[in-house]
């Protein structure tokens, strides 16, 4: 009985610092890739002394629970939660491996035995601490262990911003050098911790090496993804499909490569998708196809957002504006924004070119771009010239002056050229209205 | 204070006005400004980032040699302007006595610290200068040409004498006004010493009173008024104008409020549209603290002046008194 029960406390010990053991090698699993085990015993006495262990180990094993430790956080900003992420500069291995998202594959690789209870540090009678004592913070150590020696690194395992974690995360690092405005990206909800979850050279690479393949420009490439982080997470099978689907309806592989450049969100609706939208366009404005793919080329993101507001701007310029059909196909064709504008804004314009300056409908269909200027623009030069009584704008007549070259002109040139005034005049005549 | 854009935005803090075009909320001039401002301020060049040592391991010597490791000064890319954003977000950008959206005129703004001098001057005794385009022979629901027409009138049988009897008539009920609101006894001393300095007037809220108005130009059907005026609003003048119209045995809208003048801040001094730039609106803050300093100065040696003719005056009989006892002296 006395012998079991001395027994007992060594036999708990060993136990216990074999629990502890195994704990602390799933740490180092999870804080670096598979490691060799000599380390291990370094950082048991580590964990033994200083109990961090427990804690380590409760928050490995509620790795289900991101919303635990979310809640703790201020809801304001979305936080980016980590688990193992690879520590690029920190780790002794060369080969990097994605952790994090499946714990569970190590188990059995570095555990011999599968079913560990956290060990309750508040069991351990306190002299045993020193009764196992064989290893010391004082001994010696060869220098190759030393130089092995990791530090864990300092990376809270959840935050708001990106900051704390962009030095040890090389997605994130390249990401930066690529030029994508991570702090835009972050205030996103679940940008960052996408962002945190990929791995360079699994996602990241293979898909920025498909845009450089359809022909985008490098310096593009940081713009598309601050815009468009999504493209990140697409299948690549998705994305040749639907470069095939474009180059398919007789786009050129250069105009792909602008559309891609200026509406980052393009490749990623479906290719039923974005079949929908050219049958629209051609239909609804009855154009052929080479204009359909001249204005889409020319504004790409006529493809990506919805039709519902297209459609109310059509009807707008039908019915309230009174343009005819073959007008308002050489407007769009000449001025393919004036199907995304503000219907008050073009309402605003058109109601002022047609009472104010009475411009009848057929100067307006040959001079689109007035319908895309700024009304204030347009109101203080109008106002200005006819001010100066120089306000004509029939063709026929003498001292003619274009609609085009009235609003496009810069203000310097507006004022030599056609109010034949000083810059200075007009600014003071601003003052005036 | 160390960054050239703090350095920038130290300089950028004070008073300004703006002239606000008509048709614009003035929420969105005073958006559009702090937008410009940004941009400006974000455009300065940035401070290097800051590097640190780090210790890399050296892959290619060989894994069998064992591990080395080598030091590194790094950049720390946590202070990167891409991760952490531009330095200046937000900026406190406070708009003075508030235009209508169909007025025009000077509007006065004011960046950072300047907020608090804002408020001070909000809250003291300053007049508005207006100017009020009108139009007689319609009546509309609010006053303005803009709005439904009520009633339509003749106008032929009014004259210039006629419009200045009404416009004298309304400045004197407004004088009244004033003198009412000023919570002083009108027959005290103080009403009196007050009145000559001309400072008697209300002090915080009250009516709106005009403390002039006369007409500038008048071609009926049209006419212009020119109104100085406290605690008003712009569609209080178009009501103003209306009640002119009913005066007159007729009626009146008006088609434009623009404001020329705001306390200090006159239509001279005001940016306009093209001006809204950072650049331009340092110049005109820096316009604005000189002008304080000269009238700092200025005050300062009137005070100056002002102390020594006082001086002066006592000195004077006191010599005479020498003189006398000297005189009484040598006579006794």
């Amino acid at each position: 009985m006395g012998r079991l029960g001395a027994d007992l406390p060594s036999m708990s010990t060993i136990t216990m610092s074999s629990a502890c053991a195994q704990l602390c090698l799933r740490c180092r699993g999870f804080l670096s890739s598979m490691n060799s085990s000599r380390l291990y015993y370094v950082q048991i006495q580590h964990s033994v002394r200083k109990d961090k262990s427990t804690k380590i180990g409760e928050g490995l094993l509620s790795r289900g629970n991101h919303t635990a430790a979310q809640t703790r956080l201020s809801w304001k900003r979305p936080t980016s939660c980590y688990f193992g992420i690879t520590a690029k500069y920190l780790t002794t291995e060369t080969e990097e491996s994605k952790l994090g998202t499946d714990i569970a594959e190590y188990k059995p690789a570095l555990l011999p035995t599968v079913d560990v209870s956290p060990c309750p540090p508040n069991l351990i009678p306190p002299e045993d601490l020193d009764a196992n004592d064989h290893c010391s913070a004082l001994e010696e150590i060869s220098d190759e262990e030393a130089a092995a020696i990791s530090i864990p690194p300092s990376i809270p395992p959840s935050s708001v911003s990106l900051r704390d974690y962009v030095d040890k995360s090389e997605t994130l690092t390249k990401l930066v050098q690529l030029g994508v405005s991570l702090w835009k990206l972050e205030q996103r909800p679940n940008v960052g911790s996408m962002l945190l979850r990929l791995d360079f050279n699994r996602d990241v690479a293979p898909r920025l090496l498909f845009l450089k393949e359809i022909g985008v420009e490098d310096s593009r490439l940081g713009y598309i993804i601050s815009h468009n982080p999504f493209i990140l997470s697409e299948s690549l099978e998705n994305l040749q499909a639907r470069v095939n689907y474009l180059k398919s309806r007789k786009f050129s592989s250069e105009t792909v490569a602008s559309m891609v450049s200026r509406a980052p969100y393009l490749l990623n609706f479906s290719v039923k998708r974005l079949d929908n939208r050219l049958g629209f366009y051609q239909q609804q404005l009855k154009l052929s196809a080479s204009n359909t793919r001249n204005i889409v080329a020319r504004l790409p993101r006529l493809l990506c957002g919805s039709l519902e507001p297209v459609k109310e701007n059509l009807k707008v310029c039908k019915i309230e504006l009174g343009f005819k059909e073959n007008e308002i196909q050489h407007i769009v064709i000449a001025v393919p924004k004036v199907l995304t504008t503000n219907k008050k804004k073009l309402t605003q314009i058109f109601d002022f070119l047609h009472n104010t300056m009475k411009v009848p409908h057929h100067l307006i269909t040959k001079f689109p771009q007035v319908l895309n200027t700024k009304f204030l623009r347009l109101k203080e030069r109008h106002l200005f010239l006819q001010y100066l009584g120089k306000a004509q704008y029939e063709p026929n007549l003498p001292s003619y002056i274009s609609l085009d070259r009235l609003v496009s002109l810069p203000d310097e040139v507006f004022c030599t050229e056609l109010a034949l005034a000083t810059l200075e005049d007009f600014y003071l005549f601003q003052k005036t209205l | 204070m160390r960054s050239p854009a703090m350095r920038m935005f130290r300089s950028l803090e004070g008073l300004f006005c703006v002239y606000k075009p008509a048709g614009v909320h003035w929420k969105l001039v005073r958006d559009t400004i702090e937008t410009n401002l940004l941009k400006g301020l974000n455009a300065t060049p940035a401070l290097p980032l800051p590097h640190e040592v780090r210790f890399l391991s050296n892959d290619e010597a060989g894994a069998s040699s064992g591990l080395t490791l080598r030091a590194a000064s790094v950049p720390i890319l946590s202070q990167h302007p891409l991760v952490t954003g531009p330095e200046f977000q937000l900026i406190k950008v406070g708009v003075g006595h508030r235009l209508d959206v169909s007025s025009s005129g000077v509007l006065v703004l004011s960046v950072g610290k300047g907020n608090r001098i804002l408020n001070d001057l909000y809250r003291t005794r300053t007049t508005r200068d207006y100017t009020l385009d009108c139009e007689f022979g319609t009546a509309t629901q609010d006053f303005t040409h803009a709005g439904r027409v009520v009633e339509r009138t003749t106008y032929g049988h009014i004259t210039r004498d006629k419009m200045e009897k009404v416009i004298a008539m309304l400045e004197g009920a407004n004088q009244k006004a004033l003198r009412m609101y000023s919570n002083v006894d009108m027959s005290s001393q103080e009403a009196y010493e007050l009145a000559v300095k001309g400072l008697l007037g209300p002090d915080g809220k009250s009516v709106p009173i005009l403390t002039s108005l006369r007409c500038i130009r008048f071609q009926p059907p049209n006419f212009t008024l020119e109104v100085q005026c406290l605690n008003e609003t712009q569609k209080y003048l178009c009501k103003v104008v209306h009640e002119i119209g009913l005066e007159l045995r007729s009626s009146a809208v008006c088609k434009g409020v623009r404001r020329t003048r705001d306390g200090q801040f006159t239509l001279q001094d005001a940016l306009t549209r093209h001006q809204w730039t950072a650049a331009d609106v340092m110049r005109a803050i820096q316009q604005y603290r000189s002008k304080k300093k000269s009238k700092k100065i200025f005050r300062t040696r009137t005070d100056e002046v002002i102390l020594q003719t006082s001086e002066e005056k006592l000195t004077g009989p006191e010599e005479n008194r020498d003189n006398k006892e000297a005189t009484e002296a040598q006579s006794s």
